[in-house]
């Protein structure tokens, strides 16, 4: 017998309670995402930078894999929504004395926890905290493995359509390591879902294997054929562990053959806008020059992670199981 | 009291415009309440003939049943006056329970603290759950609890009252 099964991170009436990928989303819940964030954006211009919509809630950041700059946001992101903020660094703690992942989360629960922020190393974590979590616990992924990094999606496509208003006419080029990254991949489901045109994910054999057709991108070899007449220029970090996994020769040829520079830059759109996830690494994967140029919205893309992930936490915790 | 059926909007309209120009005074400022109120704001605005543009306040950050209703789409608050020290007279269709009024009075304050904040209303509908009053109110009118009474405006700008 076959038995639909549900999106996990719906409710019976379609409203998103837990935030656990784009993909399968549908396009008017990231377009709300959206246009919330945009509300929130502006609750920095006040005099009250907080707002208290989730003011008597307990946000819990359950960091199983470092990340100082997502954790951070995420916490400035639940503190200007007045919520209570704890980390726990779970990596030097209960995992290491051998306590399931489970057991974690059911002694967390008993601590009367209302949301919890997640990074795994694992793909899929967030999902199974999901299935496993008292109805009223929200869950928002911080990114899982190689397979998802939904708020970073988001907040790219918020910087997107922030400089480029409408999505449909877009050419989009992701540029690095595309196989290992979760955020090349929850870019392709949002630009997808969104109606972009063309994606093209650019980089070396052993980085963007020909397979990734499959996501409905065009894949590019080389960076020229890559950057021509793109609109949005997406470059991601290359994580020093790939060069000693034999997948690269050394930082610098990869910077000459990859490397954003001013140069190459200039085959894009002249209106192209320059993104990085961050952190960056310049001159390995991006050229000062660029970073720092007038095309660059790096540092944009930090505001708006913060009015994003309000946006999301504020969303979920709205709507009931 | 009275009746829904003799609430014309666009009649109650011209009584709001000569109470609101009654309670203008040196360093005043009209803020309408999304949506309906800020639709009567921004007619107001024009034809007291004050310059620049109403503000518009939104509850939505301040409700306190967000837990049931989560985020209804609303614009964001914009206020194009320094609040600090103003006088604002805030604007809306309908005043109810009071407590759309309670979250837009903290919003206010979120922008800074007004010298003094007061309310006109096209209805007083009866049904208060909170200390709150309108300083002005055109009409008065009682209808079950369920019923929702608000503003709507179609293409040319007329307003009407509608109930679902």
């Amino acid at each position: 017998m076959f038995v639909a099964r549900r999106n996990p991170q719906l409710n019976r009436n379609d409203e998103l309670i837990h935030l656990l990928s784009i993909e399968g989303l549908p396009a008017s819940i990231v377009l709300h995402i959206l246009d919330t964030a945009g509300t929130f954006l502006s609750v920095n211009d006040r005099d009250v930078k907080k707002v208290p919509l989730l003011r008597g809630k307990s946000v819990f950041n359950l960091f199983f894999e470092n990340s100082t700059r997502t954790r951070t946001t995420f916490e400035i992101a639940a503190k200007r929504l007045s919520a209570d903020v704890i980390n726990l660094d779970i990596a030097r703690s209960s995992t290491a004395k051998g306590e399931s992942l489970l057991d974690t989360i059911a002694n967390l629960s008993a601590m009367h926890a209302d949301m919890f922020v997640v990074r795994h190393s694992q793909s899929g974590a967030p999902y199974l905290i999901a299935r496993h979590c008292a109805p009223h616990v929200h869950v928002v992924n911080a990114g899982d493995g190689r397979h998802s990094h939904p708020t970073q999606g988001l907040l790219d496509m918020y910087t997107i359509r922030h400089y480029k208003k409408d999505f449909t006419q877009l050419v989009v080029a992701i540029v690095g390591d595309i196989v290992h990254s979760r955020v090349a991949r929850s870019d392709i489901h949002a630009l997808t879902t969104l109606g972009v045109p063309e994606i093209r994910a650019v980089g070396p054999k052993t980085l963007v294997p020909g397979d990734l057709k499959e996501m409905g991108v065009r894949v590019c070899h080389d960076m020229s054929e890559g950057i021509r007449g793109a609109d949005v220029v997406i470059m991601l970090r290359l994580q020093n562990e790939r060069m000693n996994g034999a997948m690269l020769p050394s930082a610098g040829e990869f910077f000459k053959t990859f490397g954003l520079t001013a140069e190459k830059l200039a085959l894009a759109k002249p209106d192209a806008i320059v993104m990085h996830p961050g952190p960056i690494n310049r001159g390995v994967e991006i050229d000062s020059s660029v970073a720092d140029g007038s095309q660059s919205v790096i540092l944009p893309q930090v505001t708006y992670g913060i009015a994003v992930r309000m946006a999301v936490m504020s969303i979920i915790a709205g709507n009931t199981a | 009291m009275s009746r829904f059926d003799d609430l014309d909007a666009e009649s109650l309209y011209a009584g709001l415009l000569a109470g609101v120009r009654g309670l203008l005074g040196p360093g005043a400022a009209l803020v309408g309440i999304w949506s309906g109120g800020a639709w009567l704001a921004e007619r107001l605005q024009r034809d007291l003939g004050l310059p620049g543009e109403a503000g518009v306040i939104s509850s939505a950050l301040h409700r306190d049943d967000f837990s049931r209703r989560g985020l209804a789409g609303a614009d964001p608050t914009r206020l194009p006056f320094e609040v600090e020290g103003s006088h604002v007279v805030l604007v809306d269709d309908v005043l109810h329970t009071g407590r759309t009024i309670r979250a837009v009075v903290n919003e206010l304050y979120d922008f800074g603290r007004p010298a003094s904040v007061q309310l006109a209303v096209l209805v007083d509908r009866k049904g208060r759950e909170l200390p709150i009053e309108a300083t002005c109110a055109i009409a008065r009118v009682d209808l079950p609890a369920g019923q929702r009474l608000s503003l709507a405006r179609d293409a040319s700008g007329r307003l009407s009252f509608e109930i679902r």
